[in-house]
C-alpha cells in the first residue's frame, strides 16, 4: 500500500489511482516559429534524469483527473511534497543539500 | 427531426429551443415519441440483464441488495467557483448550492456530486434533464460547460448489512465511517475499473458506473456478493 496526496482532492489516495507524466515545469517556447532546432528539440525531447530530487508532473487519473506536481527522490522513491500546477516547489535540491 | 438541436433557426423548434445561445449544442437523450407505435425504446446499459425478472424470481433473503436506477438524466457541469454567474446560476435553477470537495447534495429528485474542483455530476429524472440543461444555460454565464452524459453511464444502489463488505472487495478506498461519512463522494478504482462511490446511508451506497463497464461491474457484483446472498430489486 502506497498512498499519494492529491492536492486537489486534499486526501491521500492509492498509488494505482495516479499516473506519472514526466518532468514538471517545462515551459513551452513562446514563439515556436522562431526557435532554433536545438531550442525546439530541448523542449520536445530532452529531460533531466537526476539521481535524487526530481520535480514531476502526475495526474490523479482514476480520481479527480487533475494534474499536479510531485517532488520525489528518485533514489529512495520518497515523495517530499505534492503541489498544484502553477505553484513552486517548497523542496529543491539546493535547499535539501 | 433529429434529437440534436444545434441551430435555433431549426424549423421545428419550441420556445425553449429558441432560448439557447447559438453557439451551444444540446442533446436530448430521452427518446422522443415518434410516430404512433414506433416510439424508440430507451435501454439502460443493463437492459440485457433483465433485472426486473431476476428480482421477481430471485432470492428474497440475503445480506446485499442491488437496484439499478436506470435511465436517469446525468449532466456533467463544469465551471469555476470564481465565476459568480456560474455558481449563482446553478443555485438559482436548482435551489441549492454546488457542494464542496468530496461532498454531495440531494434535494427532491435531484442530486449533485462533486467530481473535481471544477466539475460536478447532476442527476435528475430522465425526462427533466433536457429542459433543466436549457434553464441552466440560460442563467449561467461566462466560461462553463454542461454535457448530457445520460446515455454513457448508469447508477447502481447497493444496500444491506453486507454491502460494505462487497465494496471492500472491490476498492482500495477506506470505507470506514470515520473516513467515509454519509453524503461523501469519491471517484476511485473499483473492480479494476472506476466508479463514483457515494454513501447514502449507514448501509446504503451508490455507484455511478460507465456504460461500457456496466455488464462487467454487474457480473463482478454478483460474484462478490454471492457469499452473502444477493437480492436484486427491480
Ligand atoms: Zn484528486
Amino acid at each position: 500500500m502506497f498512498l499519494i496526496y492529491c492536492p486537489h482532492c486534499e486526501e491521500h489516495r492509492e498509488e494505482e489511482e495516479f499516473h506519472a507524466k514526466g518532468q514538471a515545469h517545462i515551459a513551452r517556447p513562446l514563439d515556436p516559429d522562431n526557435c532554433t532546432d536545438e531550442e525546439w528539440a530541448q523542449f520536445l525531447y530532452f529531460r533531466d534524469n537526476p539521481r535524487g530530487l526530481h520535480h514531476e508532473l502526475w495526474v490523479h487519473a482514476s480520481g479527480c483527473r487533475k494534474f499536479f506536481n510531485i517532488t520525489r527522490d528518485t533514489q529512495s522513491y520518497e515523495i517530499k511534497e505534492t503541489y498544484k500546477v502553477g505553484e513552486q516547489p517548497g523542496v529543491t535540491a539546493a535547499k535539501s543539500a | 427531426m433529429s434529437n440534436l438541436n444545434i441551430n435555433p433557426q431549426d424549423s421545428a423548434v419550441t420556445d425553449l429551443d429558441t432560448a439557447f445561445k447559438p453557439d451551444c449544442a444540446q442533446m436530448r437523450q430521452t427518446p422522443v415519441q415518434a410516430e404512433a407505435g414506433q416510439a424508440p425504446r430507451a435501454e439502460s446499459p443493463l437492459y440485457h440483464a433483465d433485472l426486473a425478472s431476476m428480482a421477481a424470481k430471485g432470492p428474497l433473503e440475503g445480506g446485499v441488495q442491488l437496484q439499478e436506477l436506470s435511465l436517469l438524466g446525468h449532466l456533467v457541469i463544469r465551471g469555476s467557483l470564481d465565476n459568480p454567474a456560474f455558481v449563482d446560476g446553478f443555485a438559482q435553477v436548482m435551489g441549492f448550492a454546488l457542494p464542496g470537495k468530496l461532498a454531495s447534495v440531494e434535494q427532491g429528485d435531484a442530486s449533485v456530486r462533486w467530481i473535481a474542483p471544477d466539475e460536478w455530476l447532476l442527476v435528475v429524472p430522465g425526462n427533466e434533464a433536457f429542459e433543466l440543461e436549457g434553464r441552466l444555460r440560460e442563467l449561467m454565464a461566462g466560461h462553463f460547460s454542461i454535457v448530457n452524459v445520460s446515455g454513457g453511464q448508469t447508477i447502481l444502489q447497493l444496500s444491506g448489512p453486507d454491502a460494505v463488505k462487497v465494496l471492500k472487495k472491490s476498492t482500495g478506498y477506506d470505507l470506514h465511517d470515520r473516513n467515509f461519512p454519509v453524503g461523501k463522494v469519491v471517484t476511485t478504482t473499483f473492480a479494476k475499473t472506476q466508479a463514483v462511490i457515494r454513501r447514502l446511508d449507514a448501509q446504503q451506497w451508490e455507484l455511478v458506473i460507465r456504460r461500457s463497464f456496466a455488464d462487467y461491474v454487474w457480473l463482478w457484483l454478483q460474484d462478490a456478493s454471492a457469499e452473502y446472498g444477493l437480492i436484486v430489486r427491480g
